[in-house]
């Protein structure tokens, strides 16, 4: 896997008044790799993504998409260059159907201002078009799950499982270039679950997107992941193969800790 | 696989949608009815319809008061549709929208009026008016950059006051200290003797040409935001009001999203000020006030939020209604429509009902001979209005000739005592307890609440109250609107 850098964080650091979140952290993700972000409760993965997506700016170090320095960028701009992800906790547009979910998020990609639209002029016609098409094909990657007559129900209507799919299919609608899932299988049962890692496998073997995922549940870090990369209090503690990963005494230290990893 | 799912649904179907068509079907009562009856009509046809049926209003009538209220309803559903783009769509909770229809309605004052001896006709001055509303929306917007909620409640409401405050003591200007002071908006004394609207050199001066002037706008601004909904910039509105970080992140320009918004808001309301104030041919500080904004705010969640056609159809229920309650005849005739309705609906099964509508008939009576036999003063009071049913109701209600008012008054704070009771019993009691509470509310309503014509005044907003804390009550999401899910 030593393909073209698509991201890139360089001492990235961020704080929280005292608290040091993350420190210092370098992280490469290469074009068209599965890239598992592991680690305790609190140990910053989130912040990560916050920091990749411009939810926040770092306080120190670069981020780079693709060679372009990103690093206080506003969210939507870095949304338009190419990063799309979900959230840990849901953030689906409820009151929305499903079509129009996926919808919304072809906003970064497409032209037509509001007088267009109004005058529903043949631009904003095609245009319009072409999003209607787009959010099929997106829906149609998860089978029939999100398909049919579930187009035109609320957001709010669907499962829990059919609401992280939807997330998934909104965010691949924005035309990402990487795709930032914050723990896609967190509440899903044993099937789902395989399910969803077959789903991520599928997402960058046939949609070709770039994928840093972060995951607890090891049976899907295990099968997705070309890379895994370990956290713990926002420094990055090991990173390699899953199998290398795994079995780093500090990674294990920090999931079980000090007395289990001696005792080992 | 999801876990086994119950007998009723088929598997890879969730139970709310395998449930869907049941639910809709199971709307009950007049509600539904409606409901069922307006989804089944595409939404260019409702336009069509509604625009064709209100073109007939003034074919059917020349009363300059039934058309001044049609204009008015029209105004007011302009109003509502205009808020419902900040409100409803962008979610962006904006108390000082009046303000923008003043400033129209001012605006327009300054370019057509002896005021500063400017006569622009109306298509120079509504193109202008339109773009500095929506600008004045703009500047305003900028405070939802950094204030959500009930912050920016608070900061818009002070620019409504701001408004008025302005307005009321614009008559003495001057621009720091400099070029001597002008009269900018006549002061409390507002600016009188506009210019009707003349556009394209015609001069409309009757009500009937207002009527369709409004009519004529309020189909422009409706099919405009038909079409601005659905389209890039009205779902990225929705995505905005339904979570404006997700939003953001997807790649919609949230700030400048809600810019938007408030700039169409306002310039819609701007319009609507011009046309308004061409007809009432003059501009007052106090019409643009918090009073008005809430009778907005009544229209558009009665209707429901984020509805087109549930603003439109909000301000034609609240506006006609309030209209109505003017007559006391017609006020009768709505109070008594009314409690027949909800007994109708609400008291089943049909042998309860029969016990309930003789029991009020008999228990009428037996009061009325009692008192008539005990007090006979007691029922020789004069019905207020008049007309056929209200003299028929005389050998039915107690109506005394004289301390009716005073009587009234005690007999009202019975009433809410009474009301309060029949909510705490339950079963049979509570059917045996409904007859004295109607009947005692039809006495307070004749001897208190139409007796006199202020009393009227006061009862029109009493009932407006009352009727939306009903209707509230029974579909929190409005007439038209779709129930919202806030947090699941």
């Amino acid at each position: 896997m030593t393909s073209k850098v698509l991201l890139e964080l360089r001492g990235v650091s961020k704080r929280f008044g005292g608290l040091t979140v993350i420190d210092r952290l370098d992280l490469v993700v290469n074009e068209g790799e599965v890239v598992s972000v592991i680690g305790p409760n609190g140990a910053g993965k989130t912040t990560v993504f916050n920091l990749v997506t411009g939810v926040y700016p770092p306080d120190a170090g670069d981020l780079l998409l693709d060679g372009q320095s990103i690093a206080g960028l506003a969210p939507h701009r870095i949304s338009t260059l190419g990063v799309a992800r979900t959230f840990q906790t849901l953030r689906l547009f409820l009151n929305m159907t499903v079509k129009e979910n996926v919808m919304a998020a072809a906003y970064g990609h497409t032209r037509a201002n509001v007088f267009q639209s109004i005058l529903r002029t043949p631009a904003a016609r095609r245009e319009e078009r072409a999003i209607q098409a787009l959010a099929e094909e997106k829906l149609a990657f998860f089978g029939q799950r999100l398909m049919g007559y579930r187009w035109d129900q609320p957001a709010y209507s669907l499962s829990y499982a059919n609401r992280r799919r939807l997330e998934i299919a909104r965010a691949t609608a924005a035309k990402p270039r990487i795709l930032l899932l914050d723990e896609p299988a967190a509440g899903m049962n044993p099937v789902e679950t395989h399910e969803m890692s077959e789903l991520i496998a599928r997402l960058r073997d046939e949609g070709g997107y770039t994928i840093l995922v972060i995951e607890h549940d090891m049976h899907v870090v295990e099968g997705i992941s070309d890379r895994v990369v370990a956290l713990d209090h926002g420094i990055k503690i090991a990173e390699g193969s899953f199998e290398q990963v795994a079995t780093d005494g500090r990674v294990v230290e920090a999931y079980l800790g000090l007395r289990t990893a001696e005792t080992k | 696989m999801e876990p086994r799912p119950p007998e009723s649904t088929r598997i890879g179907v969730d139970e709310w949608v395998a449930s869907a068509a049941g639910r809709t079907s199971g709307h009950a009562g007049a509600f539904g009815l409606l409901r069922r009856l307006v989804d089944r009509v595409p939404d260019p046809a409702r336009l069509a319809i509604f625009v064709a049926a209100a073109a007939l209003v003034p074919v059917l009538t020349s009363d300059q008061y039934v058309l001044r209220v049609g204009f008015d309803t029209l105004i007011f559903a302009l109003l509502a549709i205009g808020l419902n783009v900040v409100v409803g769509l962008a979610g962006l909770l904006d108390l000082g929208y009046v303000a923008f229809f003043g400033f129209g309605a001012y605006a327009y004052a300054i370019l057509s009026s002896d005021h500063y001896g400017l006569h622009w006709p109306a298509e120079a001055s509504v193109p202008v008016i339109v773009v500095a509303t929506a600008i004045v929306g703009l500047l305003l917007g900028l405070s939802s950059w950094r204030l959500l909620g009930d912050y920016l409640a608070i900061v818009t409401l002070f620019f409504l006051q701001a408004f008025v405050v302005i307005t009321t003591n614009g008559n003495d200007v001057s621009f720091l200290g400099f070029g001597g002071s002008t009269d900018l908006t006549g002061g409390p004394n507002g600016i009188p003797g506009l210019d009707p609207f003349t556009i394209f050199g015609l001069e409309i001066d009757s009500e009937r040409g207002y009527f369709y002037l409004a009519l004529v706008a309020a189909s422009i601004v409706t099919a405009i935001l038909y079409l601005a909904v659905r389209s890039r910039t009205g779902r990225a509105w929705q995505a905005v009001r339904e979570d404006p970080l997700a939003a953001q992140l997807m790649g919609m320009p949230v700030n400048r999203l809600k810019l938007l918004a408030f700039a169409f808001g306002a310039g819609i309301a701007g319009l609507t000020g011009s046309i308004q104030s061409a007809l009432s041919a003059g501009v007052f500080p106090d019409n643009y006030d918090v009073p008005l904004l809430i009778t907005v705010y009544a229209m558009l969640i009665l209707g429901g939020v984020g509805s087109l056609s549930g603003a439109i159809l909000g301000a034609i229920v609240v506006n006609v209604s309030l209209e109505v309650l003017r007559d006391a005849n017609q006020a009768r005739w709505l109070f008594l429509f009314a409690i027949l309705i909800t007994l109708v609906a609400k008291v089943r099964p049909w042998p309860k009902l029969v016990a309930v509508l003789g029991g009020l008939v008999g228990f009428g009576y037996a009061m009325h001979a009692i008192v008539a036999a005990t007090w006979p003063a007691g029922t020789k009071g004069e019905p207020a209005g008049g007309d056929a049913i209200g003299r028929a109701i005389q050998s039915w209600l107690i109506h005394p000739s004289h301390s009716a008012l005073e009587i009234g008054n005690y007999a009202f704070v019975i009433l809410l005592l009474a009301v309060l009771g029949l909510t705490l019993v339950r079963g049979v009691w509570r059917t045996v307890a409904l007859v004295p509470t109607i009947y005692l509310a039809a006495f307070v309503w004749e001897n208190r609440l139409i007796a006199t014509v202020e009393a009227q005044a006061a009862t029109r907003f009493l009932v407006l109250g009352a009727l939306l804390i009903v209707l509230m009550a029974a579909r929190p999401q409005g007439l038209l609107g779709s129930s919202r899910v806030e947090i699941v």
